[in-house]
């Protein structure tokens, strides 16, 4: 065999590119919320649905309290349990809280504290179709089970008469990591078809039918959206406002067709908390009654520990959940998220003044 | 080093002497540290085989070989298949293995067989590699913003048209195939140039004169005398141009849309080994590690069949083409 001096010189330049780029594609968001003089250092990882929020209080409460560093990693509802439960982390963030399976590996007692609430909505990217795009519930399902694949399909076009729809395939886009934002969407789903709950059902991971693109948390699934035409995915409403995401309304369980907003989440979230609280708070809402209630909100929790070994990090963990509980829900309405409703408000400040 | 078996063998009335203590030693350590580092290379790949492999023997006691038929890839249910992306990888390295193979070969009779001036080539070499340094994110964020808003529009009109093929099924929406495969081929570029460059400079001028004296033009040259006295470091080009489109991960994570399915068309979504290793391994939970381990066997395999094949008929070639045994 023949030597090529070429060959190693390449393969070396190669070699160190790849290195390069493979350390280049880790993304790390370490939201840094206090000051340089930071004694205390709470860290937390989890959900992200409710990661724009949680930065928004860090940074407001750092304001308040300088001398504690609050972190958040946003990685996923799945991710977030699993560094809860190893321990990895002071708090966790879940949109599908914990199963009494996950509660069950963890020694010092778990408490759920639910602190925001969100909309999961329909966001698409459609050019040339202006006004309001409406999906029936059977249609939307359909959709994510690869049944209905055509922009143009009859019954898109009966249920919106007013819109000009294209002759387009439908690209649905989907999470690829555990989420909880998919474990409300495929709650909901579940709720609504029992194809659905017979097929794919419900979980935080699922093996999506049709030819579905995956993204990696509810920023990936937006971006991608945002890159191609004729898609639709699901993500937390904030998520695809700022992105300027058209998003669809949805039929709720009374046959209205509702636009996801303030109103229509807080409307969805009274009919939840009128019905009573779980005692572990742990609250699902797969279909929402009223005529005014967007169908697919969620509770988005905190997962804090029962008991802490450093007493101080205990109090400023409480002090902080609970101005986030009481001074803090203004500035979710701010960002698009849901208030919480008093009655979820007032238990979960209770069950925040039982950890040790 | 009192052993320098030169000593004795040096006589006493020549002006050239037997090499010193220190060019003996100098070469003798040479000689031990390349050696040590050419046994480490080995051992560094057995020893990676040997953990990856350790990892991932529960997934395949448990999967067998029906997790390289298998399509889909759900966690809750624990059942792993590769089949989409074994697919895709295949499919996306190929289609860039053509792209990149037959622009690499073109810059290189361009920029060797007297098209250019020597100087001028040299640049436009150089330009070439440093395609090598850019990082694939980079890579990856161009192919979003720049490739598929550029292939969109000639997408729509072939799948218009000619939407009856199957390589033409689907749209392009974003993210697929094509995008991938053209960035890929791009990245694959300086690698086959590079490399084909040089197979083509080691090829003796006599040989260029001799058919040149035989009356051929100069295109019959390049192709008929040329390309196939060259063909053995062009096909080690190609080799390792596939090489790095089979385990490219970051560039072809952004731009091939991560979709578990197979799809003939170059427009529809799919997925590569590399991509749902880099995906899936972040917050993968054991079962999953232990089945994305595998995954990484079967890339392993892939490349090792892949370079196997290419230097068979790299053999083959030198025999044919280039009269070696």
């Amino acid at each position: 065999m023949r030597r090529f001096p070429g060959v190693t010189r390449v393969a070396l330049a190669v070699l160190v590119s790849v290195g390069l780029t493979a350390c280049g594609g880790e993304s790390e968001s370490p939201e840094s919320g206090g000051h340089m003089e930071a004694r205390l250092r709470i860290s937390g990882a989890g959900a992200t649905f409710p990661e724009p929020l949680y930065v928004a209080w860090m940074r407001r409460y750092g304001e308040e309290r300088p001398d504690v560093s609050f972190s958040y990693e946003g990685v996923g509802s799945g991710e977030g349990i699993k560094r809860f439960i190893a321990g990895a982390v002071d708090f966790g963030g879940s949109d599908a809280a914990m199963t009494d399976e996950q509660i069950a590996q963890v020694s010092r007692g778990v408490n759920l504290i639910p602190t925001t609430a969100g909309m999961v909505v329909l966001a698409y990217n459609l050019p040339g179709v202006e006004g309001e795009l409406r999906l029936p519930r059977d249609v939307y399902v359909d959709i994510f089970l690869g049944k209905v694949w055509r922009w143009d399909d009859p019954r898109l076009v009966a249920a919106n008469p007013d819109l000009v729809l294209p002759s387009k395939l439908i690209q649905p886009v989907v999470r690829r990591d555990g989420s909880g934002t998919t474990f409300a969407f495929t709650n909901h789903l579940s709720a609504v078809s029992l194809d659905w709950r017979d097929g794919p059902g419900t979980g935080t991971q699922i093996d999506w039918p049709g030819g579905a693109m995956t993204g990696v948390g509810n920023e990936g699934v937006a971006q991608k959206v945002k890159i191609s035409l004729g898609s639709i995915g699901y993500m937390e409403y904030g998520f695809a406002k700022r992105l300027g995401l058209p998003v669809a309304s949805l039929e709720n369980r009374d046959g209205d067709f509702v636009k996801p907003g303030a109103g229509s989440g807080q409307a969805a979230l009274a009919a939840a908390a009128a019905a009573d609280l779980p005692e572990n708070l742990r609250l699902f809402v797969p279909d929402p009654p009223g005529p005014e209630s967007y169908p697919i909100v969620t509770l988005s929790w905190l997962l804090l520990y029962g008991v802490y070994p450093e007493p101080e990090k205990a109090a400023a963990l409480k002090a902080a959940v609970t101005w986030g509980l009481n001074q803090g829900q203004p500035i979710a309405e701010e960002m698009g998220y849901i208030p919480l409703p008093d009655n979820i408000a007032a238990a979960a400040t209770r069950a925040v003044a039982d950890i040790q | 080093m009192a052993s320098n078996p030169f000593k004795n063998a040096a006589s006493a009335s020549t002006v050239s002497g037997p090499p010193s203590g220190g060019d003996y030693l100098a070469d003798s350590v040479f000689r031990t540290v390349a050696l040590t580092c050419a046994a480490l290379i080995v051992v560094l790949i057995l020893y990676i085989l040997w953990e990856i492999g350790g990892l991932a023997v529960p997934a395949m006691a448990q999967h067998g070989l029906g997790f390289v038929s298998g399509t889909s890839w759900n966690v809750s249910q624990e059942e792993f298949g590769v089949l989409p992306e074994i697919w895709g990888t295949l499919y996306s390295s190929l289609l860039a293995l053509v792209l990149g193979g037959v622009f690499g070969v073109a810059i290189a009779i361009f920029l060797t067989q007297d098209f250019i001036h020597a100087r001028l080539a040299a640049v436009f070499r150089t330009i070439v590699e440093l395609l090598a340094a850019i990082p694939s994110v980079v890579y990856g964020l161009w192919g979003i913003y720049v490739v598929i808003p550029l292939l969109r529009p000639g997408a729509e009109w072939l799948h218009q048209h000619l939407g009856f093929i199957p390589l033409f099924g689907t749209e392009l929406s974003g993210p697929g195939l094509a995008p991938a495969a053209l960035v890929l081929a791009i990245m694959i570029l300086p690698t086959v140039a590079a490399i084909s460059v040089d197979a083509f400079r080691r090829i003796p001028y006599k040989v260029k004169e001799a058919a040149y004296g035989m009356g051929t033009t100069r295109w019959e040259a390049i192709l008929k005398v040329m390309l196939p006295t060259a063909s053995s470091g062009i096909l080690a080009a190609l080799v390792l141009g596939f090489g790095r489109a089979l385990g490219e991960t970051m560039a072809l994570a952004m731009l091939i849309g991560n979709s578990n399915q197979i799809n003939l068309s170059l427009f529809a979504p799919a997925n590569t080994l590399a991509s749902l290793l880099a995906s899936s391994f972040p917050e993968a939970g054991q079962v999953e590690v232990q089945a994305l381990m595998y995954a990484a066997v079967v890339l392993l395999v892939i490349t090792l069949i892949v370079n196997i094949a290419g230097l068979a008929i790299q053999q083959y070639t030198v025999r044919k083409f280039e009269g070696k045994t």
